[in-house]
This record gives structure tokens, sequence and C-alpha cells, in this order.
């Protein structure tokens, strides 16, 4: 009750002396938390070793410098397909995930009962799968090698696409749709005419803001063994070469800006 | 040519939107369809084209009962119905030509019309209409980048690339300024002359309506409450209508002019300064 009658005067306040209370008590409790978890946390912490942490990294880090240059020529390869599996896996789960974004948003599924709850099924069980696990399912299911890692990024990404695809089907607005209706096109027309126009922009944007997510993580796929310059990562990690792990981190940089770019440039080009 | 009878519209709310409507437009003849808001206005048109399912009675255009039509006779049958709308509705990010060729759809192939290959009978057309409007030279802007009077010219064209035979017209001038009403609202109705058009135009402009229209229909709650003449909209009529209001100034007004007061202003306010 933040107003408050007196005889001769109403009072204001933004909350009630008891709200007040209860979120002070609340900000406290978040402390207390706080301070407890950090306890948790380093019950198990030996603190010499932290201690030494700093000399630790120093010392790692001089091993890592300089990066092999020469190392290069072995890269060119495992980093194409590295692209390759990002594009392609990506191309693969735009292709999947646009049917199932129309059958997901409740304003152009062709049952609100049956379909769309499967369709949202589908999304959910993509996304709650890494794609480093799924490629781990499926170096064990079709072996080692890019295609495991294209299927992998591909299945994680359906999920990703999809869902934001059906929000953005969602929004469209219906007076537009109604319009093209109206002049007796048909279904196939009223997609093509009065909503695809208006998903289109959303459409460029999720494609490229997952192509650039699965660039970075089909880095790391080689580390199951599914592909790419992972495999490279993870072949120099075991033999301690330092030097060309550095190297691999300065191509995933690179790689990883240039698509950052492309994809920024591609989202500017079709608001 | 456009009959209704017993129309009915239940929303699955519960709410009554239309109750019997029976309505009848003859050829040529523009009507204004009036009333307060929710008095069903918006229903009425909608289930003359089945954008909204009525639930009981019968729509006849012509030859043809619209509410008895399978999915496919009903695309055909649009096509004879025009539509304008009140926020315009136009496609906002495909082009002023693209938006009007639209109006083709029921026509054209899925795959032609995927392919913006509409057959050269329907783009002369198309930029006959536009020229016609007053947008020749806006052919190739996006639809949003033109301004709401623009807009509604290309709704309007739109509409009139399907060959109908009767616009259905929803608040054309509800998103537009009072000069660029006026405008819109006498193309419409020249446009209607020139086509041996009927129309059926919902608008909540009383005073608009009477300047431009040869017949008033008004509704409230879903019933027809009165029909005849735009001179027949008297207090009582009104009050009928729309409720208890001082209606006097409303009804007197439209004696005095015709489409020259804001001229008339303009004048005054210009007088002071040359």
């Amino acid at each position: 009750m933040p107003i408050e009658r007196r005889a001769n005067e109403i009072l204001w306040r933004r909350q009630s002396p008891v709200a007040q209370a209860a979120r002070f008590a609340g900000w406290l409790a978040l402390a207390a938390l706080t301070v407890f978890t950090f306890e948790v946390m380093t019950r198990n912490t030996i603190w010499a070793f932290f201690l030494d942490a700093p000399r630790q990294a120093a010392d790692l880090l001089g091993r890592m410098v300089p990066p092999r240059w020469s190392y290069i020529d072995q890269l060119w390869w495992p980093l194409w397909e590295t692209l390759n599996i990002a594009s392609i896996g990506t191309l693969l789960a735009i292709g999947m995930a646009l049917p199932v974004a129309f059958l997901a948003a409740r304003n152009t599924t062709p049952s609100v009962a049956f379909v769309r709850p499967l369709a949202l099924f589908v999304i959910v069980s993509s996304r709650s799968i890494n794609s480093l696990i799924w490629a781990l399912l499926l170096v064990s299911i079709i072996g080692p090698g890019a295609l495991a890692g294209i299927i992998a990024i591909s299945l994680r990404s359906i999920g990703f696409i999809a869902k934001l695809m059906y929000e953005a089907i969602e929004e469209i607005d219906a007076n537009q749709v109604e319009a093209i209706t109206a002049t007796g096109a048909s279904g196939g027309q009223v997609l093509v005419y009065g909503i695809w126009p208006q998903i289109l922009p959303a459409f460029a944007g999720v494609c490229v803001f997952r192509w650039d997510i699965n660039i970075r993580e089909s880095t790391v796929l080689g580390l199951v063994g599914a592909g790419g310059i992972g495999l490279n990562l993870q072949a120099s990690l075991n033999v301690l070469a330092w030097p060309q792990v550095t190297l691999i981190f300065l191509v995933i940089l690179a790689s990883v800006i240039a698509s950052e770019w492309i994809s920024a440039r591609v989202r500017h080009a079709f608001i | 040519m456009l009959r209704i009878e017993g129309l009915t519209k239940r929303y699955r709310t519960g709410d009554l939107a239309l109750d019997k409507v029976d309505l009848e437009v003859p050829g040529g003849q523009v009507m204004a369809l009036i009333g307060p808001s929710g008095a069903g206005k918006s229903t009425l048109i909608r289930c003359v084209n089945r954008l909204v399912e009525p639930s009981a009675g019968r729509v006849r255009l012509g030859d043809t009962e619209i509410t008895g039509l399978s999915r496919r006779e009903l695309r055909r049958a649009r096509r004879r119905m025009g539509m304008i709308f009140q926020e315009f509705a136009l496609v906002e990010r495909l082009t002023v030509m693209e938006n009007v060729l639209s109006g083709q759809l029921g026509h054209v192939g899925f795959w032609r019309s995927y392919l913006r290959r509409f057959p050269q009978p329907a783009v002369d057309a198309a930029y006959q209409t536009l020229e016609r409007v007053g947008l020749a030279d806006q052919i190739d802007k996006r639809a949003d980048a033109l301004s709401g009077g623009q807009r509604q010219r290309v709704g309007i064209a739109r509409a009139l690339l399907q060959q109908p035979e009767i616009l259905l017209v929803d608040e054309p001038t509800a998103s537009l300024d009072p000069k660029t009403s006026r405008q819109i609202m006498r193309l419409i109705c020249e446009l209607c002359a020139e086509r041996h058009l009927a129309a059926v135009i919902n608008i909540h402009d009383v005073q608009l309506a009477q300047l431009f229209v040869q017949r008033v229909v008004g509704l409230r709650a879903g019933q027809v409450v009165f029909d005849g003449p735009p001179s027949g909209l008297n207090p009582e009529v009104l009050t009928r209508i729309y409720g208890e209001e001082d209606w006097t100034t409303a009804a007197t007004r439209r004696k005095g002019t015709d489409g020259g007061d804001d001229d008339a202003l303009d004048e005054e306010r210009m007088a002071g300064i040359v």
C-alpha cells in the first residue's frame, strides 16, 4: 500500500514498509548465497597451485610463442574442411528448419493440436543437445570424418533456426496476409507474397548468425574426430606442440573475424 | 448484384458481431456502411469474401452463392471482389509494381507469380492503373517508402487490377489526414463511376460519407438500423446508430460546403502573409 492517508495529508512512497523490508532481506540473502557458494567452490582449491598460476601461464605462453608459421601449409586443407562443415551443415539445417518453422508457427501450422507440438518437439530436441555431443554420437554411428561433422552441425542448427524463424512468422502483420488472400491467391502465393517478404530480413539474419556460430563450433568438432581443423588442434595438443597450437588459434580467430564481418554485411543488406 | 440474406456471425468468444443482416447492393452503387466501433462493419465486409467465415446466412454475388463455395471456387470468386484496407495492407518490402500486380495473383499460376513473370496484359493494366491513381513516377519504389495517401492509392490500384465487380473498402481514410481522406474518397468514388463498380465502404467519418456516397447504411450492434440516402441522416437517425449525443452541428454542417473549405481556410490563413 504505497498510499497512506493521514489526518491532513496523503503520503506516497514507491513501496510499503513491508515490501521495502522484504527487498532488503532478498538482497541480503543473495549476498549470503554468494559468499557461501564461493566457500563451496574453493574448498578443493590448492592455493599453492593458484598462487603459482601466473608463473605457469607465463611459462606456457613462453612455449607458445612464436607460432610455428611454417605449419600453415598443413592447415589450409583442414581449414577449408572446417568452413565446408559449417556452411554445408548450415544449408542443410536451413532446408530442414524452414518447414518445421512453418509447422510450428501458430498462424501457419495446419493443426495447433497435433502438428504444432510435434514441430516444437523437433525444435526442443535438436536444441537440447550440443553440436559436440551430436558429433560424438555421429562419429560412433557413421564413423569419423567431415560427414559426421556436417550432420552434427545441421542437427543442432535445425532447432535454433526453426525456433527463431517461427517466432518471426508469428509476429508478421496479418493485414498483409489478409490482403493477398483477398485477391484470390492460392496458399502458395500467399506464402510467397504475403508472408515471405515479411520474414525475409529475419531469415537472412538468423541464417548468417547461425553460420557464424557454426564456424566457431566446427573448429572444435575435430576433438571428437568429426573432421576439420580441430583434428590438428587435438594432434598438436597431444604432442605438446605449443607453437602449432598458437598458429591454429590464430587461424581460428581470423576465420571467426571474417565470418562475423560477412554476417554483419549480410544482415545490413537485408533490412 | 451483391445480396446478403440473414447474415449472422458469432465469434468463438461468444460475441454476436452480425445479427441476421439483410442487404442488397445493386451494380454501380456506392454504399457507405457507418456505425460505432464494434458494430460489425469490418466483420460484414469480411464475411462477404469470407476472410471471416459467417456463422449463418447467405451471400450472393451475381449468380454465385459465395457462402456455399469450396475453397477452390472461393478463390475464383474472390477475384471478383477487390478489397481496400484501413492500414493499406501493402506488402511493405515489395515494390509498388509488385504490390499492384499482386492483384492478379488469382489469375496467375504459382511459378509465374513466384518468378514475377506476369502476363503482358496484366503489366499493361498495372501501368495504366498506376497512371490513373497518379503514381506513374513511383513504380519502382518500395511500398514502405511512400506516404500514407500514396500507399492507399497503391492499395486502390491493387484492388482494381483484379478487374473486380465490387469493391469492399474497410475504413479507407482512417489513417489519413482530412485532405488526403477527401482525395482518396473522391478517387474511389470516381473510379467506381468510371468502371461501373459497386462499392461497400466502411467509414466512421459521417460527414465524409455524406459528401461522396449515394446510400448510407447504419449498423448498430450487428443490426441494420438505417438504410437510406445521405440526406436522411438527421439527429434522430444518428442517435439511433451511435447513441445519445448533440448532433445538431453534424447535421447542419453538410448544408454548407463541398470540398471548398480546405482551400477557403488556406486562403484566410495566407491572407496576411503576402
